[in-house]
């Protein structure tokens, strides 16, 4: 029982993190009905960015992370100008090849600059508390309790400001905004910053339990479009949720079943609610 | 006509070269790498058919390049079977499950196929990673044979690979050429322009798309069992998504849904990668940007590019020639006018 309850809480924190890149990936889908194939490479940038800047630069942990939000949704608004905005009206085929395009560039750079080495990163949160019987590091809880924050933050974003309001209008119908003057442009890059800020917030509070290293987005992103599809593409909350499932179907996976191959799990799913389901499972009707 | 001949005196020109290449160079490592690109070719073939002509991006393409290659291995190391006929069933395996997969992932459409595709090729790359006891694991699957003999023919130097894997390129050419100037082919154009058209005609879409994809698993399977028999050692590397990512680029580079674009974007890419050894890991910090380049600002590549060129100096040769033949018919009328202007006068 304890094993389950603290596989479960495992499953908490892999599901959080997964949630909150799932959460921009599902924006910038809702949004311009392109799946980001180079959101991993966004990820992966916002580990090295937060690690250089606690490293080279020494800033506090902390403030490191707002760093790498602000910068790796910059470098996201750079790529929705230079790359998905000159192919809004070529054919689908065309943004996913040049998605693609972005990522290996990214990966390539990141190798470039910081190198092929695994480096971990350091956090002021590695003590180890016991609630209950259970052990569990701060750094831990701190996922699971940012996660909760930010979505909260973003919630209130999307419902109280105009700007929010004008992001959920724009993916609801993209001409329909147009027409009531909202500046799809202005929504569209705001779109992208978001969606970088949220997986450079993801990655810097995952690496210092996992690893920085040019292909750790790979899996991650994966994971998420596993995740949007799950909670069907464009939503908000079907994101959240798909991916504290698909955590926790991981976690208890990896103890249950076989540690080897719970990688697999989320692939198999995927697999198997598009073999049953080949829109996604809550697929919006007729677009 | 006259374009068709200078088409056909190019053909020969180049297999002329191709069949004198080992002749001509005789450098080991050239060699060995032309091969390389050729058995990339046929691979890109593969999934020319499926992403240029149909119009459907499969991202599972790298895995089954690798499945076609581990099974070439696995039938010839530990099951022992003779080399020919471990190469025909790897080709026959991978195709059936390249069916299996078509049936249930044509069912989704555009994004969701990408997804999906892109899924199942990383699947098939845990599985290989992780299935130790059949694949070798990360530790890799050594001890593949090279071409068994066919009567005369012995295949155990590398100038007889090269021609073996020439052969091969040549056949899958042949087929796609033909494929694609037949109605097959015109069909799938037909899906890629707009599948609720092709619908629409009457056409079989759901048939076309997999047999489509069949043909391009089957394609790249090819490659793959080429690739093993050539190298002779495997890694689960061969099926990770930066192989397909490889051949992406081989492809748009060359020119996607044409029928040059996958020697023209192999070679050119081979060759560069060559010049540009000294980057080796960072290569894609070219590659990357010049594969977002082109789709932005030229997304028909070269051989594409170079169609589209002389098409369009076709059509302004022809639109001057009708002018000049209008305004010698005018000529000729007015002429007529006049005379008849003679007679009533």
């Amino acid at each position: 029982m304890e094993l389950f309850i603290q596989q479960l809480l495992n499953g908490l924190t892999v599901g959080s993190v997964y949630s909150l890149v799932a959460l921009g990936l599902t924006l910038v889908y809702g949004i311009l009905h392109i799946p980001n194939f180079a959101h991993g490479a966004l990820y992966m940038m916002g580990g090295y960015v937060t690690l250089t800047a606690m490293t080279k630069a020494g800033l506090p942990y902390g403030l490191a992370i707002v760093v790498s939000m602000v910068a790796v949704g910059l470098l996201g608004v750079l790529m929705e100008r230079l790359v998905f905005y000159p192919l809004r009206d070529a054919p689908p085929l065309h943004d996913k090849i040049a998605a693609i395009g972005i990522l290996l560039f990214l990966e390539a750079f990141a190798q470039f600059i910081w190198g092929a080495d695994y480096q971990t990163m350091p956090t002021p949160y590695g003590n180890v508390v016991t609630v209950f019987g259970l052990t569990l590091t701060i750094q831990r809880i701190l996922i699971i309790a940012s996660t909760v924050v930010i979505m909260i933050l973003l919630y209130l974003f999307l419902k109280k400001t105009f700007i929010g309001a004008s992001i959920i209008a724009m993916a609801q119908n993209r001409e329909g905004a147009n027409l009531v003057g909202i500046n799809t442009n202005k929504v569209a890059m705001m779109t992208f910053l978001l969606s970088g800020g949220l997986a450079a917030l993801a990655a810097s509070l995952a690496s210092p339990i996992n690893l920085v290293f040019p292909g750790m987005g790979h899996l991650v992103i994966l994971k998420a479009f596993v995740i949007i599809i799950l909670g069907g593409m464009g939503s908000i909350p079907g994101a959240i949720v798909g991916g504290y499932i698909l955590g926790f179907s991981e976690s208890l996976g990896a103890t249950y079943v076989s540690n080897d191959y719970k990688d697999i799990i989320a692939f198999a799913i995927l697999v198997i609610i598009l073999t049953v389901k080949p829109n996604g499972l809550f697929a919006k009707e007729g677009h | 006509m006259a374009a068709f001949e200078k088409r056909r005196l190019w053909l020969a020109v180049l297999a002329a070269l191709a069949l004198a290449f080992p002749l001509l160079v005789t450098n080991g490592y050239y060699l060995h790498m032309m091969t390389i690109s050729f058995i990339w070719m046929i691979a890109v073939y593969g999934l020319n058919l499926f992403a240029g002509y149909t119009g459907y991006l499969s991202l599972a393409h790298a895995g089954f390049f690798a499945i076609g290659a581990y099974t070439l291995g696995i039938l010839t190391v530990k099951v022992g079977l003779p080399f020919w006929g471990a190469f025909v069933l790897s080709a026959i395996f991978t195709s059936l499950l390249g069916l299996v997969i078509g049936l249930v992932a044509l069912r989704t459409k555009e994004h969701f196929f990408a997804i999906y595709t892109l899924c199942v090729g990383y699947i098939i790359y845990l599985v290989i990673d992780k299935w130790d006891s059949l694949t070798g694991g990360v530790r890799g699957f050594i001890g593949i044979p090279a071409p068994a003999d066919i009567g005369p023919l012995s295949f155990q130097t590398p100038v007889a690979q090269y021609y073996l894997v020439l052969f091969f390129l040549c056949a899958v050419m042949f087929v796609m050429y033909r494929l694609v100037y037949s109605l097959t082919g015109r069909t799938y154009i037909a899906i890629r322009n707009s599948e609720e058209l092709a619908l629409t005609l009457g056409i079989s879409t759901m048939k076309n798309k997999l047999t489509s994809f069949v043909l391009s698993v089957f394609f790249t399977s090819l490659a793959g069992a080429l690739y093993a028999s050539f190298i002779r050692f495997l890694g689960p590397d061969i099926a990770y998504v930066t192989v397909m990512f490889d051949f992406l680029t081989y492809l748009l580079v060359g020119g996607i849904g044409t029928l040059a674009g996958p020697v023209v974007g192999t070679l050119l890419i081979t060759f560069l990668s060559q010049q540009l050894q000294f980057l080796q890991d960072y290569r894609m910090l070219i590659f990357g940007p010049v594969l977002t380049l082109l789709i932005i600002f030229y997304p028909h590549g070269i051989a594409g590019g170079f169609i589209r060129l002389s098409a369009k100096r076709k059509e302004t040769r022809r639109l001057q020639e009708e002018a000049k033949q209008t305004a010698a018919e005018l000529a000729v009328s007015r002429q007529g006018r006049s005379e008849r202007h003679v007679e009533e006068g």
